[in-house]
């Protein structure tokens, strides 16, 4: 932001960016019931649905958690604090083009846009040999799916003729060869950018490199957005494909679950069992791409609400500790009560405990999938693998509750505490009683 | 509005436990928020007649079909009768022992207790996955902190094994919600779907896999003797007093009205898995040289009897289970007490290490061996009676298999009288140091289980009355 060569006192960055975000939501709102603040000509690439405003405001608020309770450790990375808030604020802008694109050049430039300011802050932290590797692997494999997405656009073009991708009729589109192809590689490109296996393998050394306040930010908001886009390709002129794609989806899926869950149980360091549990919990959003149908985007939204917050949570707190492993977080109930009950509520929703949103985000995915039919396998192999999950996150729990330690926590302010128990709260309300988000998608 | 109050009564009371400051306020709050528990399901007896009490529906997630809906019908009343009887027992009964941070303890047993009360009341069937799952997260955390040894382990393998066992439960919800064709999840659609020939199976296992783990029937039963010995015993006793009966409870309330053809069609197998886990766990039980071991594996055989019996589709067996669940858990809390008091103030719960208390301890005496000859079902003792109309069901069923699940009985008198000849009449050196003083509030909770045994056991009609139109329109759905 323009504002560092004026600001010397690199605290206020981040209330400058605060304010922004906060100004950024109520416009969102506004256009969401139709207040235009701004109009732009889009020249008909960009279509804003409640369903991606949403999106927007989900990741925004989102964002505004995030720079909020860990906006003193984003300043502790580096020197050049305002250029990290400003590649936060690109990647919203990023966010934005995805959630509503109708071109899919869009498509392409949004991924961009979103990408390459991570592989920054991805490699913010220029002392830490383990962020320079993380930040090259991570901008070598995204330059080479968005390779793989420009071909497959590149394609879809050539059976199309235009780049257009609303959706021309509600009967079943039976795909060309061409066709088919580049919706494959569309569907990789994807799939690497969600981290769905076997496009994964990027992700826990990315997210164990990047200085842990922007895996916060990556694990979460990136990967929602990428969501925003899968379903997005898929629920306009890809989205009645009468099941042709049902194998490919669900082979990634059960992959993805597979991967994530049974690497995640071995971890021996938290910020690691994050990074694959994000991977397991992609999996599950996958299902949402694999059903596309109502009950999938309102599971999706709710889904993307609860893992952020719960995320984002359980990150801040990750931040502040200087071990990161299992063993670091013994005896965190003793020295922090408050903080590990809100800890136990992040973590509950997580593993899909009732009355935390997270149990209706995983119940509404089931739901959409049983609804398409013919998935006894996939949904049984998807419960066992939830249940697997419960282990890792209940590690943290125990070692939290139930083992004896000391843990050397700084002292935080008690805005932060108020944040968390507010953050802790938002995901008990999105479990009892989910359609005070979901109304959100029909008013 | 009484199911209302059940659950709210344990849960802000639970809540508000946490909040205080010493051991004495928190049991004594919560000995008095049981009572007033069990006050308001004794009021619930009162009111079979008027129904309108007994119920309450409250709109909640009315686009996915699920209402807050609770009520109390016959069997209901019955099983949160047996709930509200069991806490203000157990905190009499455990009076005297002292908890590190007995606010937390007392709050988590009263959340649990909501969490019970809650599936029992339950008539929603989302509603009553919700309260299936937030039942075990307080006893979670009690096993896990106030624990044995191994408690960490244990408590750990008991949750992931119920939580694999409840998602599997959830799949079957959605595939019954997909099925019915009001889509809502309310008890008395769920019950009336029309299902296509042969589909129910699936969905059969679904439901009864997380039940059978639950209750447990073998072959899922590996959690329980464990999680029973590192339990604390207070919470054991809400483990197999209570806990076990949401499964029986569930496989009568939901599973066997929801898919009756299934029932029917698998019900040989599983009397024959519950059979073999009888006599299996009887077998087991007389090898025990813990005392909490024993009592764990004694409480797999009888929650197996109950299993098979009612898979047998006979009305007298169904009464026989809803009675049983009843006497069980009064008996099964008597010995789990008994047990208790002889573990702290003896230091060991082995039987090579006790012996000869009958000499120092006669009233401990007495009332172990009545709860010890009401746990074999002698006549006289509400087991028996539960007993006999079980059997009398089974037999009518299947005499081979009536006959293998009888055996279990004649090894349940061998282990059980195996265990009061070693802790109360055996030769011990050290028996001078072996004096158990039952405190007052100890001896009272066993003396009340005591009169109530008999009391049931010569004057069962009571009961029976209870739970009679629940028992026949059961049977009248199987049919």
């Amino acid at each position: 932001m323009l504002s560092s060569t004026f600001i010397n006192n690199k605290a206020a960055f981040k209330y400058i960016a605060s304010i922004g975000l906060a100004l950024l939501f109520v416009f969102n709102i506004a256009e969401s019931y139709g207040f235009e603040i701004f109009t732009i000509n889009t020249r008909q690439l960009l279509h804003f649905t409640k369903f991606g405003l949403l999106f927007n405001s989900i990741c925004i608020l989102a964002t505004l958690l995030f720079t909020m309770l860990s906006g003193r450790d984003i300043e502790a990375v580096g020197s050049y604090v305002a250029e990290y808030f400003a590649l936060i604020f690109f990647v919203l802008c990023g966010v934005g083009i995805v959630t509503s694109y109708t071109s899919l050049l869009m498509l392409f430039i949004g991924i961009e846009i979103i990408s390459i300011p991570v592989y920054i802050l991805t490699g913010s932290d220029k002392r830490n040999l383990k962020g320079n590797e993380a930040a090259l692997k991570y901008f070598l494999m995204g330059a080479f799916s968005t390779g793989i997405l420009l071909m497959g656009i590149a394609l879809l073009y050539g059976t199309n003729g235009n780049f257009n991708i609303i959706r021309v009729s509600r009967d079943i589109q039976p795909l060309s060869y061409l066709e088919a192809l580049g919706l494959v590689m569309l569907f990789v490109a994807l799939s690497f950018k969600v981290s769905a296996a076997p496009f994964h393998f990027w992700t826990p050394d990315v997210y164990d490199g990047a200085p842990t306040v922007f895996t916060s930010f990556m694990a979460t908001i990136v990967k929602v957005a990428g969501f925003a886009a899968f379903i997005r390709l898929f629920e306009s002129r890809y989205g009645n494909m009468g099941g042709q794609t049902d194998r490919l989806i669900g082979l990634v899926i059960v992959l993805t679950l597979a991967f994530g869950n049974l690497t995640a149980v071995f971890q021996q360091s938290v910020k690691r069992m994050l990074a694959y549990s994000s991977i397991a919990q992609a999996g599950f959003m996958l299902f949402a791409v694999f059903a596309l149908n109502d009950v999938a985007k309102e599971g999706l939204i709710l889904y993307a609400a609860s893992y952020s917050l719960a995320t984002i949570g359980i990150f801040a707190v990750l931040v502040k500790m200087k071990d990161y492993s299992f063993e670091g977080f013994n005896g965190f109930a003793q020295s922090q009560p408050l903080l590990a009950g809100v800890l136990v509520v992040c973590l509950l929703s997580l593993a899909g405990i009732p009355l935390t949103g997270g149990f209706f985000a995983k119940y509404y995915m089931l739901s959409a999938a049983i609804k398409v039919g013919n998935v006894g396998l996939l949904v049984v192999l998807a419960v066992i693998f939830a249940a697997v999950s419960v282990y890792y996150y209940f590690r943290l729990i125990q070692a939290m509750y139930f083992k004896e330690g000391t843990v050397n926590f700084p002292a935080v302010s008690t805005s932060f505490k108020i944040l968390m128990v507010m953050a802790a709260a938002a995901i008990i309300i999105l479990g009892v009683f989910p359609y005070t988000l979901l109304q959100y998608l029909y008013f | 509005m009484i199911p209302v109050l059940l659950i709210c009564i344990p849960l802000f009371t639970g809540i508000i436990a946490f909040f205080l400051p010493n051991a004495k306020t928190a049991k004594s709050w919560a000995l008095l928020a049981s009572i007033a528990t069990l006050a308001v399901s004794l009021l619930s007896i009162g009111l079979q007649k008027s129904s309108s009490q007994l119920m309450f529906d409250a709109s909640w997630l009315p686009l996915l079909g699920s209402r807050f809906t609770v009520s109390l019908d016959g069997m209901g009343t019955m099983i949160t009768l047996l709930t509200a009887i069991s806490f203000p027992v157990i905190f009499a009964g455990t009076y005297q022992n002292s908890y590190q941070k007995p606010g937390a303890f007392y709050g988590l047993m009263l959340l649990s207790q909501a969490g019970l009360m809650g599936v029992f009341c339950a008539a929603d069937l989302l509603l009553f996955y919700f309260f299936w799952e937030l039942a075990l997260i307080p006893v979670y955390f009690l096993c896990s902190i106030w624990g044995g040894e191994k408690r960490i382990a244990v408590t750990f393998k008991f949750f992931i094994y119920t939580f694999a066992g409840s998602l599997l439960m959830l799949l079957g919800i959605l595939y019954v919600y997909m099925q019915s064709p009001s889509h809502s999840f309310a008890a008395a659609n769920v019950t009336n779907i029309i299902w296509a020939e042969g589909s129910q199976n699936g969905v059969f296992w679904l439901f009864f896999i997380a039940f059978a783990i639950k209750m447990p029937i073998f072959p899922f039963h590996t959690w329980q003797p464990d999680t029973y010995e590192q339990a604390p015993t207070a919470v054991t006793m809400v483990l197999s007093a209570v806990m076990v009966k949401m499964g029986i409870f569930s496989v009568i309330r939901w599973l066997l009205p929801m898919f009756p053809d299934a029932s029917a069609h698998f019900s040989h197998l599983v009397i024959l898995l519950c059979v073999i886990g009888m006599v299996y766990a009887s077998l087991i039980a007389i090898k025990q040289d813990d005392v909490k071991r024993l009592i764990a594996y004694s409480s797999i055989a009888h929650i197996g009897l109950m299993g098979a019996a009612m898979f047998t589709a006979n009305a007298s067996a169904i009464q026989g289970v809803m009675f049983q669940m009843f006497a069980h858990g009064i008996n099964v809390i008597g010995l789990w007490i008994v047990a208790d008091v002889i573990e702290k103030q003896t230091g060991t719960r082995k039987f090579s290490e006790l012996g000869g208390l009958a000499q120092t301890s006669p009233s401990l005496a007495i009332l172990l061996v009545i709860m010890a000859l009401a746990n074999i079902a002698l006549p006289l003792t509400n087991a028996f009676i539960g007993e006999f109309l079980m059997f009398s069901g089974l037999f009518t069923y299947n005499v081979w298999l009536a006959t293998a699940a009888l055996v279990s009985i004649i090894l349940a008198a061998v282990y059980t009288l195996w265990m009061v000849q070693k802790v109360l009449y055996g030769e011990n050196k050290d028996v001078a140091t072996l004096t158990v003083k039952l405190p007052v509030g100890t001896r009272l909770m066993l003396i009340v289980l005591v009169v109530v045994i008999f009391a049931f056991g010569v004057f069962p009609q009571p009961m029976i009355n209870l739970t009679t139109g629940m028992v026949s329109s059961i049977t009248a759905q199987i049919k």
